[in-house]
């Protein structure tokens, strides 16, 4: 959290224990205060089962998954030929349409939902605490253009323009993460954090680090950022509930080049027509179906334990 | 001035519990106030003075209980009686100047209507025509143009707005007005014509006030009787003139001998060490011993007892100011 | 040192547009500083004395270049010669920022709260690349031990909200001197803080300009801390300066009926001190597009056609060091 600009000399070892001391310190009471909050703790143990499963996948594959059986993308087994097939001893969570393994699919595609999270909601933080801080800080002209971009895309629904994109380009995972964390840095969570950073720009702080000598750039990295770093991260929680929705129903759509994933699960029982067969089919839609809400609601709960921290007035005496 | 006690607290004490425990706010504080007089009281901020004026109108926040200790308005303790009571003494024996009176008022309704609102509330019989010419009388008696009456509070100024909280505290006739830094946000010629104003209107309507100030400048001028508060506690009590010409408490001598005065002898200032104390971890004995510069073994141990020294002048002090 | 002043206002104005929009020029200014003149010297303490919106702040802020004048110079002494403030190259502005430093009146809000007591204190060594890391740490703690926070080690790496109101201040005043500037603006640096820790503050204040041969503007509403800290007070009134003199002369005998208005309304600490009523009425509102007369003239009790017809009088010498900007006081 506390860096200095210059570190030159090695004589500063002190100041640096001394921060890294604050840092722990700092750390452990907002720990505390996030593990009072059942809320928090119930996101974040949804969010570390699925961690688990993306863990998992690969050492059973090496282990006691045979490859070409539990394989999530082309596995097939000789043992069961007639799919999809329900749940079994061999095969926990059925078999898909074309024969694999449903439960090694779910665990494959955790990952992809991870790594496109992770990274849709990093782009999106980065770019709308810088966007706001220099909105708010500069104001006038950049304020203007900014601002407008933001109108533009809160406009028009997300949703749509990443059809379209993804329609014109056969999107990656990465590609499809830097789209949407693109598309929601000009989102209302902008807004938010320029308004933020507004009222911390009138803060006499400001004034004092001006009358210290000290730049554009040294107030925007060293006071206005870190102060809007909570609030920052509270919205990084919720982009990441939008960056899954998304992906599960562009790949639902078929827009997506994903080798698997849990829209996608979703997308081939649709092609196959399974998808109105709930009552006998549900092996097909229930999986992919509950994995897709429940990943994104546990980081949505997380964000709601995080908002009570960075927010102590919500929080009850 | 009749001998008649309008309000009169015993031993009242109150906490607020918060997450790290329970803060004493006001511990074991008396004193009684005769009508038309005018009772001050001053100290820093943490002191307990606003949680005293809080808890005589029985306006605390939920987490705050008064833990024992009466409250007897007009013969009756006002301590044991339920919210729906308490609103029937509230405005019409007991009502308040708040401090900050740029919140008092709700930005989309009139001026006027505010205060009408609070006295068909609390005197249901008063017509609201009455209430009208009322409010006009009292806007004349506070120096505010009855035309006003009609107006926004955005098209007030900050010394018309806490005329206004004034006129508004009188609405339902009290017997008792709190006044809570009545003047704290204003320059000082506001504050002095608001001073003279409520002075004024004090004596004229023989009303009994609390006046809560940080300013002991303020409450010399306004007072007729003085407490002097230090964390939570009462540490000295006397009339004005008595107490500053003779200070007991070595708290309330530092206090007089930290206040600088534009007239007068240029007087050096004296600094107090050291900081109030944390209200979660008072000290033992006496709270104010740690700063102390007179004190004495038993400071740190035993509470001091309420002691009279004559001419109604009380102080808890184990080793108090030489007195000459 | 030399005789010359430290500081030199000549005709300083801030006007404030009015109803001007993106599209309209501005129809009428309000007259916020207007045509300050004033000199403070090496090692004085000026205070700046009025009601809320006379326009000390926006001096004050003007003369640490937060504010830009809308006309007129601030000059400040820098070896033999003066830089001027809001005129300044790449060179004078690290003078400038080297040597002029503020004290805010917020203690709490003049901090952010995400930096430890190290990184507000040191922040001006910081930017203005004083030092490496560990002789900024040693510089900090030097000062914070001037300041009174002892032991400097226990403080250093604490933050802002563990401090209280009177630490907090003790803080800014430390990182307003660590770069050991010739002049401090301090804005109402007393006004939030409890009588019996104000004290404490003031004369810490006093002991190290004396110590560091540091120049104050102080600017405060306080009569009564004025006398305290300042060797001259001026006295402003809608955005002009009526009254500039030496402090005890001015309060013990005020010329201007402004001046006389203001003190006799500061309450006395003495209930067997009874004031003077105070003589003037009504309310300070805004000086926007000013009548050419005397700014006090609505208010005044001495006024006359004189002061009706006539600008905005000069501050003329009428006697014992003190300036009066009224055609009704004679010269003595």
């Amino acid at each position: 959290m506390t860096n200095s600009s210059s570190n030159r000399s090695n004589g500063g070892s002190s100041v640096w224990q001394a921060r890294w001391a604050l840092f722990r310190k700092s750390a452990a009471a907002n720990w505390a205060l996030f593990a009072e909050n059942p809320v928090g703790l119930i996101g974040l143990g949804i969010i570390l089962f699925f961690l688990l499963l993306v863990i998992l996948h690969p050492i059973l594959l090496n282990t006691v998954w045979d490859p070409n059986v539990y394989n999530p993308i082309n596995g097939f087994d000789p043992q069961s030929p007639v799919n999809p097939a329900p749940p079994s001893a061999r095969h926990l969570l059925g078999t898909a349409p074309q024969g694999q393994d449903i439960l090694s699919q779910l665990m494959f595609s955790a990952r992809n939902e991870f790594i496109l999270a992770v990274l849709a909601a990093t782009v999106t933080v980065t770019m709308t605490t810088t966007l706001g801080a220099i909105a708010a800080y500069y104001g006038g002209v950049i304020d203007n253009v900014i601002m407008r971009i933001v109108d533009l895309v809160i406009m028009v629904p997300a949703l749509s323009i990443l059809i379209v994109v993804s329609g014109l380009f056969e999107l990656s995972i990465v590609q499809l993460a830097l789209v949407i964390g693109l598309i929601s840095a000009f989102g209302a969570s902008t807004v938010v954090i320029k308004s933020q950073a507004l009222s911390i720009k009138v803060k006499p702080y400001i004034e004092a680090a001006r009358v210290a000598g000290g730049g554009d750039f040294h107030i925007i990295f060293r006071h206005l950022l870190p102060n809007l770093m909570p609030i920052a991260l509270l919205y990084m929680m919720f982009s990441v509930t939008g960056a899954i929705f998304s992906e599960a129903v562009l790949a639902f759509l078929g827009l997506l080049e994903v080798d698997m994933s849990w829209g996608i699960m979703l997308n081939t029982t649709r092609n196959l027509g399974f998808i109105l067969d709930f009552s006998n089919r549900w092996y097909l839609i229930f999986p992919a179906g509950l994995s897709i809400t429940l990943l994104s609601s546990a980081f949505y709960l997380v964000g709601r334990a995080l908002d009570e921290i960075v927010n102590p007035r919500l929080r009850q005496r | 001035m009749s001998t008649e006690n309008v309000i009169e607290v015993k031993n009242l004490t109150m906490e607020y519990s918060t997450r790290k425990g329970n803060v004493s706010a006001v511990d074991n504080v008396s004193f009684s106030i005769k009508r038309g007089q005018a009772l001050g009281l001053v100290g820093e901020s943490g002191c307990g003075k606003t949680s005293i004026a809080k808890s005589l109108l029985k306006l605390l926040p939920d987490n705050a209980m008064i833990q024992q200790g009466q409250i007897v308005l007009n013969g009756k303790d006002m301590v044991p009686l339920p919210e729906e009571e308490m609103r029937k003494h509230r405005w019409s024996e007991i009502s308040m100047v708040f401090q900050a009176a740029m919140n008092a008022f709700n930005p989309v309704y009139t001026v006027g209507d505010q205060i009408i609102e609070a006295i068909e509330t609390h005197l249901p019989d008063v017509s609201e025509k009455d209430a009208r010419v009322k409010i006009e009388n009292l806007f004349r008696m506070v120096g505010l143009a009855p035309e006003m009456v009609d107006r926004y509070p955005h098209e007030y100024s900050g010394g018309m707005r806490q005329r206004a909280v004034i006129a508004m505290a009188l609405s339902c006739d009290p017997d008792i007005i709190i006044a809570d830094e009545p003047t704290t946000a204003l320059d000082v010629i506001v504050q002095d014509s608001i001073l003279k104003e409520i002075t004024t209107l004090q004596d004229r309507l023989n009303m009994s006030m609390v006046y809560i100030s940080h300013d002991v400048a303020v409450i010399a001028e306004v007072s007729d009787r003085v407490g002097v508060m230090y964390a939570g506690r009462m540490v000295e009590l006397a009339d004005t003139e008595e107490i500053f010409i003779r200070p007991i408490h070595p708290y309330t001598y530092a206090l007089m001998q930290s206040f600088p005065s534009v007239t007068g002898p240029k007087r050096e200032l004296v600094a107090l060490p050291g900081e109030p104390p944390d209200l979660l971890h008072p000290p033992k004995g006496c709270r104010f011993h740690p700063r102390c510069p007179n004190r004495i073994e038993k400071c740190d141990q035993e509470q001091p007892e309420w002691k009279d020294y004559g001419d109604n002048h009380f102080c808890a002090c184990w080793n108090p100011m030489e007195i000459n | 040192m030399s005789n010359q002043p430290l500081i030199k206002v000549e005709g300083l104005r801030k006007l404030y547009p009015i109803d001007g929009g993106v599209f309209r020029k501005p129809s009428s200014f309000n007259h916020a500083v207007d045509g300050l003149n004033f000199e403070i010297g090496h090692g004085e303490s000026l205070g700046l004395v009025g009601e809320s919106g006379c326009g000390k702040s926006t001096t004050g802020k003007m003369l640490v270049k937060l504010f830009e004048p809308s006309d007129g110079s601030v000059k400040l002494q820098v070896g033999d010669s003066y830089i001027n403030v809001s005129n300044i190259d790449r060179n004078s502005r690290k003078d400038f920022r080297r040597n002029v430093q503020m004290i805010f009146q917020d203690p709490y809000e003049s901090m952010n709260p995400r930096m430890t007591i190290f990184d507000i204190v040191g922040e001006p060594l910081a930017v203005q690349d004083i030092g490496t890391i560990s002789e900024r740490e040693e510089r900090v703690a030097e000062f914070l031990e001037m300041v009174g926070l002892t032991p400097a080690s226990s403080f250093m790496f604490r933050y802002p909200h563990e401090l209280s109101g009177g630490q907090r201040q003790r803080v800014a005043i430390a990182r307003a001197l660590v770069i050991e500037p010739a002049f401090v603006v301090a804005d109402e640096p007393t006004s939030m803080l409890d009588v019996s820790i104000r004290t404490g503050v003031m004369k810490l204040m006093q002991d190290l300009a004396e110590r560091l041969n540091v120049t104050y503007l102080y600017i405060t509403h306080d009569l009564a801390v004025a006398r305290y800290m300042c060797d001259r007070i001026a006295v402003m009134y809608l955005g002009k300066i009526v009254e500039i003199g030496p402090t005890e002369e001015l309060l013990s005998n005020p010329r201007h009926p402004y001046t006389k208005a203001l003190l006799s309304a500061v309450p006395i600490p003495d209930p067997r001190i009874k004031r003077d009523a105070v003589q003037i009425e009504g309310g300070i509102s805004k000086a926007i597009d000013p009548q050419p007369q005397c700014r006090f003239y609505a208010r005044c009790p001495i006024r006359d056609e004189h002061c009706k017809t006539h600008d905005h009088p000069p501050l003329e010498v009428k006697g014992n060091g003190m300036q009066v900007a009224c055609y009704k006081v004679p010269v003595e």
